[in-house]
């Protein structure tokens, strides 16, 4: 453990800058929202993730923004456990039926002003699962929309780049 | 376990039927209720072991396995015109959940079972039994009946099915008394997306891509294992390379879920920089893969026929790389572990699964070998090309949570051991050989039972004479490890709840379909 420590206090750290956006739509998408709801908000956002049916990948690379090389937190973003405490809510998956009550319900439980992410081609559009019994085609089929980050799954970079779309004025 | 032992009775004795000449490679049989009803009898007694069990319309297929070789395979299949079978989960309790899905999916409805409430169907599709011959609107009673619990200061903590951190949705009811679980009943379902409706008619590339995300996380596994039971169907051999890049993704696909899992399941016992580093070492082989094969996953690069991406020679080096980087420095983190006490207190002795109740279920993965099961399907049935490799399927007595991470820990340092040489022993040629369909052919069926992370999966394929999907069923490995969850956690505290689900990391996705 203290050799793991101290190699910490040597050795530079894993964590990254992050590059310019890439995706043009994403800036787009962002400048479309409520410009002044966000300064209200300051520079912190609080998320709150809803699988509404995905296939578990975009999990995979939700969890990874919280790895040391992208360290989600250092732009004032955190997942918090309660919908209570969200700003935004990020949906991934198509919305599964047996999934629909629990994500408008958890959407019903957050603070206003609030802001819903689909994540993921699933969510964004329904993907492959489009026209499925057991299935609505992607978050806007049950959720106001405001931003899409497209992908199967959505690389930790993309994720971020969409995310910071959120803050940054 | 590798040879018979000619002393035991044979367990598919008497088991007749008149054999389906396309099904591939292992035999199917269409029986009638006395062989069907025998089968169930000896997957009672344990010479069989249950592989699976799905439905069709009027037709209820399962797959058995000779406990003591499992390499022997064979599936029965008995039509039911009357929407009626024989219930395997009354004297074998593995099957019902899978018979409660069948019913949900095809009105096909087993006779005798002890749990007869619908499974996937939460009554929200609008439509009863999607899948069967005759559709209905008729719907199940909106109110789902948990099992009831009695008992004086007894109280229920109902959890999900949206979960607080970053994981898929599912529903637990824990009745608790004090800290100590004294029950707990899971509801799954919330994920399903109607996977098996949407793969009829569809073609082999759409299907392939559907297959691939049945569980994100073992996309790799759910590839080989849809491209081996198509392969098998139609007599189609991919390329010497790309059998040996197909091991190559799996072996990288499990290095990553493992070290993820390491990571998390400390996390979960409040050891914060387990994660923190074993994240780390999961993140530097996605990004490997990402350069090696152009997706972190490796999503979509196996496919019926071979692969899509070749690896180059600066791949392969970055690989090298890799596996020396991850062998120098796991080995530092599982010293950390071994040498934590407060860690291992949470671990040791924690979620302990009886080795009877896992070969009962047949429990596959690090649930099953951690509680004494000899079984990988890389070995049992086996395929290519790790009948030409070098590994050890590392098995241990104890059962709890510390065992599941320590099967783990082993299964780190053989992936690694058999990516190394299959890099040393990868052959030039082509990734991919194409196939081409006969229209004159009847339709033709293949199975197939992969290794993925978290155990078996298996596929079973009935293509039409235009090259599509007419069926096709993807069972997770988790259909047999979610129900243990339920009996290992009972006796322990509720606290332990995180850290006991997270060893078992079952899919809900892929359960669910």
């Amino acid at each position: 453990m203290r050799r793991t420590l101290f190699e910490s206090f040597t050795r530079r750290p894993f964590t990254e800058k992050l590059a310019a956006p890439a995706d043009p739509e994403i800036a787009r998408m962002a400048a479309e929202l409520d410009v002044k709801a966000r300064r209200r908000l300051g520079r912190g956002l609080s998320l709150r993730l809803v699988d509404a049916g995905s296939c578990n990948a975009c999990e995979l690379e939700l969890n990874a923004l919280s790895n040391p090389y992208y360290d989600l937190e250092r732009f004032g973003l955190r997942f918090v456990a309660s919908p209570r405490h969200a700003d935004v809510l990020l949906v991934t998956g198509p919305v599964t039926k047996n999934m629909r009550e629990a994500l408008l319900r958890t959407y019903d439980a957050m603070p206003a002003p609030k802001w819903v992410v689909a994540v993921g081609d699933c969510a964004a559009c329904g993907g492959l699962y489009a026209g499925s019994y057991a299935c609505e085609r992607g978050a806007a089929a049950v959720l106001p929309v405001d931003l899409r980050i497209a992908g199967c799954p959505p690389s930790p970079t993309q994720l971020l780049e969409g995310l910071l779309a959120l803050v940054a004025s | 376990m590798t040879a018979r032992d000619p002393s035991l009775p044979d367990p598919f004795d008497r088991l007749n039927g008149r054999i389906v000449a396309e099904h591939r490679p292992w035999p199917r049989i269409e029986v009638q209720t006395d062989a069907w009803a025998k089968a169930a009898d000896r997957l009672s007694r344990g010479a069989l072991t249950l592989l699976g069990l799905w439905g069709e319309s009027h037709v209820v297929h399962m797959a058995v396995a000779d406990t003591n070789d499992p390499s022997l395979i064979l599936v029965l299949s008995l039509t039911c015109p009357e929407g009626r079978y024989p219930s395997v989960g009354r004297v074998h309790p593995p099957a019902i959940r899978l018979e409660r899905a069948v019913a949900d999916l095809f009105a096909l409805v087993p006779v005798g079972p002890p749990d007869m409430r619908p499974w996937l169907d939460h009554g929200k599709w609008g439509v009863h039994a999607p899948l069967a011959a005759q559709q209905n609107d008729a719907q199940p009673a909106e109110e789902y009946g948990f099992l009831p619990v009695d008992g004086e200061d007894i109280h229920q903590l109902p959890v999900g099915p949206v979960h607080a951190g970053i994981i898929e949705p599912g529903h637990f009811r824990i009745s608790a008394d004090g800290e100590t679980v004294v029950r707990l009943e899971e509801r799954l379902g919330y994920t399903h997306k109607g996977v098996e409706a949407l793969l009829q008619g569809a073609d082999l590339q759409r299907a392939a891509r559907l297959a691939s995300r049945c569980s994100g996380d073992s996309t790799v596994a759910y590839g080989l294992a849809f491209a081996h039971a198509v392969e098998a169907a139609l007599g189609w051999s991919p390329p010497t390379r790309a059998v040996r890049l197909r091991a190559l993704m799996a072996e990288l696909e499990r290095l990553a879920n493992h070290l993820g899992d390491v990571g998390a399941i400390c996390n979960d016992g409040g050891f914060a920089i387990m994660l923190a580093h074993c994240s780390v070492l999961r993140e530097s082989v996605l990004r490997q893969a990402a350069a090696c094969f152009g997706h972190r996953l490796m999503m979509d690069r196996v496919v019926p026929g071979g692969v899509t991406t070749d690896l180059d020679a600066a791949g392969s080096a970055r690989i090298v790389g890799l596996t020396g980087d991850i062998r120098r420095r796991f080995q530092r983190l599982i010293d950390l572990y071994d040498k934590t006490a407060s860690l291992q207190d949470r671990t040791v002795g924690t979620g302990v699964l009886k080795p009877a109740l896992a070969a009962q279920f047949g429990a596959g993965g690090y649930i099953g070998r951690a509680s004494g099961r000899l079984c990988d399907a890389r070995r049992w049935p086996g395929y290519a090309p790790y009948d030409e490799l070098e590994f050890e399927i590392p098995v241990l007595q104890e059962g709890d949570v510390n065992a599941r991470l320590w099967i783990r820990v082993r299964e780190v340092e053989q992936s690694i051991r058999l990516i190394e040489q299959i890099l040393v022993t990868l052959p030039d040629g082509p990734i991919r050989t194409e196939n081409a369909i006969d229209p004159a052919n009847p339709p033709a069926e293949g199975m197939a039972i992969v290794e993925g992370f978290r155990g078996d999966i298996l596929a079973w394929v009935r293509i039409d004479a235009a090259g599509r999907i007419e069926r096709c069923h993807l069972r997770d490995p988790s259909w047999f490890q979610w129900p243990l969850l339920e009996a290992a956690i009972e006796g322990n505290i509720v606290a332990d709840f995180p850290i006991c689900n997270k060893s078992f990391n079952c899919s809900y996705s892929g359960h669910d379909l």
